[in-house]
């Protein structure tokens, strides 16, 4: 029958593209000894630095404190970015923040992570026709994780998180890799987005 | 044998002084009605911190954060651990006290090199600190020599022998109430935390210390608490008969240090120099004064 021997050469090659992502991740998980125990203690071990100009910050304090208690998965807040493992953008970016949230992030020692907050860091969210932020994180700096809400709520952060922990002990996490490989084209973007200007520190 | 007992004590004392961190962080969220991390928790922290990648600032940089390590380090090989000791000679107790001065003068060639304003406000607070706490501490030690006419720590830890009616807390209970004060003010507990104040500050002379660098700080407090608690279990509570039961007063002390600090809140850091020389200062002579008319039993 012609149409079984259709669907049978479809079956064939969906089984082979599903082997092939099968190797993939097989592939992926080939880090060396050493890797596999920073990833470990990564994962356990989150210093984050919040960098809160939107609504987002007021979610985070109950989400450290007794009712919610972060620190029991390892996560506290750390003062400064060279301290700090993960950024956690809360909140719409006007077009001056960016660039500070870019000087933030490239004095951040690597393994480094971002989390977009809300929906503001998505698509803009309420502030999708402003001129004077930014619709899209991604386009700036390599965001790994989106925490979905107006705002979320501490349960969806402490979800997230979880998320990015095991995002982090299964060694899938690229973020800063893809900043260093593709640093052109945020840099470009982002030349875009500040008109030239990205290192203003006045 | 000098050389593989130094390094079984490095070792006793990073472990246990990372403990002691994972303990603290524990009793803190108990204290506010949190569940908090597990007790192992600074383990791991310090295994992600060496993993992590990290710059320098420059030679100084670089050194003055090995000489803060080393400095710990070589103070602590002059603590008697229990009935273990690795150094010992007459005086140690002033290379002691001069050589806990090396960890923090470390540091600041360190932070003044790394150019951040925070870390140059952050360790000039330090060291005015030091001097606060310093002097009240130093006029305790000096009557507690002049009673047993001796400046080397084991044998000051022998002249306590005996139960607890020896201990030096029973017989100076003013200058115990000092030297635990003061403690506070070496380990950076809180109402003397001016100079980390990550909130006002951004965490001070740290604030340009990341990765490895950090680590390597975190170890060195770890050594550092370590010393400045078993100093004044030494000192005050008789040692201990074998190193499981120091190792059982230095967690006491601390508990107790930990349960104070989190009830109190931040000093300004003329208000922490000002709060030494008044009441730490003032008991610490009387200390003396009795010790020189009356004497101890």
């Amino acid at each position: 029958m012609p149409g079984y021997s259709l669907h049978r050469e479809n079956e064939d090659q969906l089984l082979d593209e599903l082997m092939q992502q099968v190797r993939n991740k097989e592939k992926i998980d080939e880090r060396s000894m050493w890797q596999k125990i920073a990833d470990w203690a990564q994962a356990r071990s989150i210093y984050m630095l919040h960098y809160c100009t939107g609504c987002g910050a007021i979610e985070l304090p109950p989400t450290m404190t007794s009712r919610f208690d972060m620190e029991r998965f390892g996560i506290g807040p750390m003062a400064t970015p060279r301290q700090a493992d993960v950024l956690l953008i809360t909140g719409y970016l006007a077009a001056k923040t960016l660039r500070r949230v870019i000087l933030t992030y490239e004095q951040m020692q690597t393994p480094k992570f971002v989390m977009g907050f809300g929906s503001c860091t998505l698509n803009g969210g309420i502030y999708y026709d402003s001129y004077s932020t930014i619709q899209r994180l991604d386009l700036y700096l390599p965001v790994d994780l989106y925490i979905a809400g107006c705002m979320p709520r501490p349960e969806a952060i402490i979800m997230g998180f979880n998320r990015l922990k095991q995002m982090i002990s299964s060694g899938d996490i690229q973020g800063w890799k893809d900043y260093e490989k593709r640093h052109d084209w945020y840099r470009k973007n982002q030349d875009k987005a500040l008109k030239g200007e990205v290192y203003v520190t006045r | 044998m000098l050389i593989v007992e130094s390094i079984l004590i490095t070792l006793l004392a990073i472990a246990y002084g990372l403990f002691l961190m994972g303990f603290d962080r524990k009793i803190t969220a108990r204290v506010q009605k949190r569940y908090g991390p597990p007790i192992w928790q600074q383990y791991i922290d310090t295994i992600k911190l060496f993993a992590k990648s990290t710059i320098s600032h420059g030679f100084i940089f670089d050194m003055g954060v090995i000489m803060a390590l080393g400095g710990t380090i070589a103070t602590l090989l002059f603590m008697p651990v229990g009935d273990w000791k690795v150094l010992s000679m007459s005086g140690d107790l002033f290379v002691v006290i001069y050589l806990l001065a090396v960890a923090l003068l470390g540091m600041a060639m360190s932070a003044v090199n790394s150019a951040n304003p925070n870390a140059s406000i952050g360790i000039m607070r330090a060291l005015t600190q030091m001097l606060g706490y310093e002097i009240p501490w130093l006029v305790v030690l000096v009557g507690m020599m002049y009673t047993f006419k001796t400046s080397s720590i084991w044998n000051l830890v022998g002249g306590q022998a005996g139960g607890f009616s020896n201990w030096n807390m029973v017989r100076m209970p003013l200058g115990a109430i000092v030297a635990f004060t003061t403690l506070m003010g070496q380990l950076g507990k809180k109402p003397f935390d001016t100079f980390i104040a990550p909130a006002e500050i951004a965490s001070g002379p740290m604030v340009e210390y990341g990765g490895k660098y950090m680590g390597m700080l975190i170890v060195q407090h770890a050594v550092g608490m370590f010393v400045e608690i078993g100093l004044f279990v030494n000192l005050f509570l008789g040692g201990g008969a074998n190193i499981g039961i120091f190792l059982l007063k230095v967690l006491a002390v601390y508990f107790v240090q930990v349960l104070v600090g989190n009830v109190l809140s931040r000093f300004r850091v003329e208000q922490v120099v000002r709060f030494h020389w008044k009441w730490p200062m003032v008991l610490a002579f009387v200390q003396s004064i009795w010790i020189m008319v009356v004497g101890v039993r």
